[in-house]
């Protein structure tokens, strides 16, 4: 027997003509973490179903072989009885459900055929839970009390309560934060002890070099190359080149013949309350200043209060008891609906396209057009079609959307075409200062290069462009300016000759340690 | 030639497929009841039949659009004829005070549902199912449960009537190839104005793309889609010169679906419903007050309920507390079959009428075959199940 416990062999997959994979192979070696990266569309989801047998054998061309056993998996079900799970991006728990019940979902702990026991599931339940660092958790309440990161441990444990050899990962970190994503991927690290192994699929490449002793590259339906940790040159630059197919020297383009002009976007004192809790203040006496054409960052950590600083001034989309005034152009507007704040030349686009930016459903120009309409595609209510139409057509263009019509249905673009509509959409509403919540979030490399050349256009237009993002890279390679956020209040702020991840995170903590004295 | 080419795209078979299904259920049930379905008078049944129905599912639609349905519409129906019948048999006024009334209490009916559902936030289904059992428990009470009627002929129109007629002999070749020994002018003059219409917007629709280089549809697709509307058109509106001419109810229901259809395409406040049912986070986050298009949807619904329970009312020559019963359903299902998926966001007011129609002409069909209405609902039933059912299944083989 070979040491390798899965080789896929030449897989090829087709949908209706068009080939998403290609003569791809894979070999995973017993016991190790694999790493598969590749820009979105590229096949790694397709391949991982092919495995996991959602596309049952003979839907395929090619052979799978683990553990030395031809594989013809026709379900979910198949694989799973293998001893292969997988986790998808997307969490599969139910969320008014126990912890212990989400854990042994699809496989309960019986005694009689039929009958659940309950002391056996949560006693079970807690031991599935201490091989994933989570010994101290109750595992009667509801799994939406707790947070995403553990929500995401507790997927893990309901894969180990199946007893997995091989768990594949999909994105398992792209809803987490820093810390989070470092707790999960030592969980990975633990598991490899424990003899599991894992195929991982993720975008974040710093992660993939820390955890990862190989990784597969795919690009366009094919395989490029497997590189191994300690052999080959695994550095995140020659991964990258593999994926995109040329050298990035550059991940953020740079920005050059802009004019930053005068301040035309300032929050003075600006308060929220918890919209749920009246007595928890979220964000505490901020003051930031925009100027056109130029580019700022609210840094932080996850939970710091930036997404709700952007919703509550887009039109209080977010908070109660909300005070402090914002000045657009000197002068002070009143931003108490969505339709004020886009009435006022203000955007928001959020950090979830699915859930807060897009109708799935619907077409490109349909998402495109539809919270510009009211101001520039109708009259008295009536809509132009025809200027639509010209206007979404330009601007698939401006942004580069990858499409064949603007009648395509979003829900069946990748993520990164996804964010470009979202993009294009609030550019419509002609805004003079933009907000742009995570804009690259789970989105590839060159998706996201092109996200950053939009932004570098709108600051040459003179917009004010603010960027949350908890990627601290992108904070420097886009931003002139940056403002740390935490807990709730404004931790500093640094200029683009100040910038580096050390600064932040040490003005993070700084804020920290004083918000403890004060507590004391 | 070449750069011709490239700006073709073929047609959306979907959402023409169907009238073709409309078509080949009427030609089935005109083999099985031999030709009695086709007869001029029962073309005038089936639009008479269907009026309200048809009404009710265009308020329907938005109501689906929204991803949800409104279940009191029957009750509503009920409720806003017996208004009319009391006032105009009971306190003894005027016809137009019985139409206002019945059109107050509708949108009254309307408002208090849109209430509930848009600023309370209490799902739709409760609070319709709410309206609905309050609806009909007010009818029997405010009609004692008894039938009040006859009502005056000048409101009956509304239901029963028909439009002025201009009546030409037909020589006994025509009358026998026909079906009919006079024919109505004015229906044909109707016809062709409608044939000229439909004519003029397609040719502007496609001069309007080839001056924006958009792409267009290949000239084949469109004559024959022409072709299939204008078969339509001439064959309602020929059988129904051989009749009586143009019933009342048919204006109405024109201008409802012409203005609802207009609403829902070329509006911004259509298309926001279209976005509120795709995802309504997204659009609240695209300054859309998702709230007020709630709101105003099943105000709506309010108002063209009361619309129908008029027109039913008319028809019966009376107010009946068993009014409406079960027309929410037949609404719902005409969305349904008519293509409106299910979770919302999708859907046309063309599609939930030609949903309606094709139920009508099912029952109609198999009344004439002599089935009874307990079975007629058993098919009913299956008709909806398979239409969705189709639907789903379309979609899924696509993603």
């Amino acid at each position: 027997m070979s040491d390798y416990i899965l080789e896929m062999d030449h897989i090829t997959k087709k949908f209706s003509g068009v080939t998403a994979l290609d003569d791809v192979n894979l070999k995973v070696k017993k016991g190790e973490i694999h790493a598969i990266c590749g820009e979105n569309g590229a096949g790694k989801s397709t391949l991982m179903n092919v495995l996991s047998g959602v596309y049952p054998f003979g839907t395929y061309e090619g052979d799978i072989l683990y553990k030395g056993e031809h594989c013809k998996f026709h379900s979910l079900r198949d694989s799973e009885a293998k001893g292969i799970v997988i986790i998808h991006q997307e969490l599969a728990l139910s969320p008014l459900l126990s912890v212990a019940e989400n854990v042994f979902i699809g496989n309960e702990q019986t005694s009689m055929k039929g009958i659940i026991d309950w002391t056996e599931t949560r006693r079970h339940a807690k031991e599935m839970l201490a091989k994933v660092g989570l010994e101290n958790e109750d595992v009667n309440v509801p799994v939406n009390t707790l947070g995403v990161g553990k929500q995401q441990l507790i997927e893990i444990a309901k894969a180990m309560a199946k007893k997995v050899e091989l768990l594949i990962l999909d994105e398992p970190t792209a809803a987490l934060n820093d810390e989070e994503s470092r707790k999960l991927l030592d969980i990975m690290l633990q598991l490899k002890e424990q003899g599991i192994t894992c195929i991982i699929i993720s975008h974040k490449l710093n992660e993939i070099e820390y955890v990862s002793d190989s990784v597969t590259i795919i690009r366009d339906g094919k395989t490029i190359e497997t590189l191994v940790k300690g052999v080959d040159d695994y550095s995140e630059d020659r991964v990258i080149k593999a994926m995109v197919g040329r050298e990035m020297t550059n991940r953020y383009p740079v920005r050059e013949g802009v004019n930053v002009g005068d301040v035309i976007f300032e929050v003075k004192n600006w308060n929220v309350f918890h919209p749920d809790d009246e007595h928890r203040q979220v964000l505490k006496d901020i003051n930031i200043k925009v100027r056109a054409g130029e580019v700022v960052g609210l840094a932080g950590l996850m939970g710091a209060g930036r997404t709700e600083l952007a919703m509550s001034l887009f039109g209080h989309s977010y908070g109660q008891k909300i005070s402090g005034t914002v000045l657009m152009n000197g002068q002070e507007v009143h931003l108490k609906t969505v339709k004020d704040a886009v009435k006022n030349k203000l955007a928001y686009i959020s950090e979830d396209r699915k859930t807060y930016g897009l109708n799935l459903i619907g077409d490109v120009k349909e998402n495109m057009t539809i919270a510009a309409r009211p101001f520039f595609f109708s009259n008295h209510g009536v809509i132009n079609e025809n200027d639509e139409i010209v206007a979404a057509q330009d601007y698939r263009q401006r942004v580069k959307v990858k499409t064949n019509s603007i009648n395509q249905v979003v829900g069946a673009l990748s993520g990164g075409n996804q964010q470009k509509v979202v993009v294009a959409k609030w550019m419509m509403t002609q805004p003079n200062v933009l907000i742009m919540d995570e804009p690259t979030r789970g989105i590839d490399v060159g998706a996201k290069y092109e996200i950053y050349c939009v932004i570098n256009e709108l600051a040459k237009a003179g917009k004010a462009i603010i960027i949350i993002s908890s990627e601290m890279p992108e904070i420097i390679g886009t931003c002139d300016r940056c403002y740390v956020i935490n807990e709730g209040e404004i931790a500093g702020e640094l200029t683009r000759e100040e910038f580096s991840q050390e600064k932040i995170m040490q003005l993070i903590m700084a804020h920290m340690r004083k918000g403890d004295g004060n507590g004391n | 030639m070449e750069t011709k080419n490239k700006k073709l795209v073929n047609m959306d078979l979907k959402q023409y497929g169907m009238f073709l299904i409309l078509i080949g259920i009427f030609i089935l049930f005109a083999i099985t009841t031999k030709g009695a379905n086709a007869k001029p008078v029962n073309i005038n049944n089936l639009i008479m039949q269907n009026g309200y129905v048809v009404i009710l599912a265009i308020g329907m639609l938005l109501c689906v659009l929204t991803g949800n349905i409104d279940l009191g519409v029957g009750s509503v129906v009920a409720v806003t004829g017996s208004v009319a019948g009391i006032i105009m048999i009971d306190l003894k006024m005027n016809m137009w005070v019985a139409i206002l009334a019945a059109l107050a209490v509708g949108l009254l009916t309307g408002l208090f549902a849109g209430f509930f559902i848009a600023y309370l936030g209490i799902p739709p289904f409760v609070v319709t199912l709410a309206t609905m059992l309050m609806g009909r428990g007010l009818t029997y009470t405010l009609l004692q449960a008894q039938t009040k009627g006859p009502f005056e002929q000048s409101y009956n129109f509304i239901g029963a009537g028909f439009l002025p007629v201009i009546k030409i002999p037909l020589g006994p070749g025509l009358a026998n190839a026909l079906g009919g020994t006079t024919i109505d002018l004015i229906s044909i003059i109707v016809a062709i104005i409608a044939s000229a219409a439909l004519i003029f917007s397609e040719y502007r629709n496609y001069s309007t793309k080839k001056k924006y280089d958009f792409a267009v549809n290949p000239t084949w697709q469109i004559a024959l889609k022409l072709a299939i509307m204008l078969f339509i058109i001439w064959f309602f509106f020929v059988k129904l010169a051989l009749n009586n001419g143009l019933p009342f109810v048919l204006l109405i229901m024109v201008i409802l679906i012409a203005v609802y259809g207009f609403i829902t395409s070329k509006t911004v406040a259509g298309r926001q419903i279209y976005a509120l049912g795709g995802n309504r986070k997204a659009a609240n986050l695209s300054g859309i007050d998702t709230n007020k298009v709630f709101f105003w949807v099943y105000v709506n619904m309010g108002f063209l309920s009361s619309i129908a329970g008029i027109v039913l009312a008319a028809r019966n020559g009376s107010a009946t507390p068993k009014a409406g019963d079960g027309f929410e359903m037949d609404a719902i299902a005409s969305c349904y079959i008519g293509g409106a998926a299910v979770a919302g966001g999708a859907g046309t007011i063309v599609g939930a009428v030609v949903g309606a129609f094709i139920m009508g002409i099912l029952n109609n069909g198999m009344s004439l075959m002599g089935f009874t209405t307990d079975v007629q609902k058993i098919f009913k039933g299956m008709v909806l199940l398979l239409a969705v059912t189709l639907d789903v299944l379309s979609k899924r083989k696509k993603s």
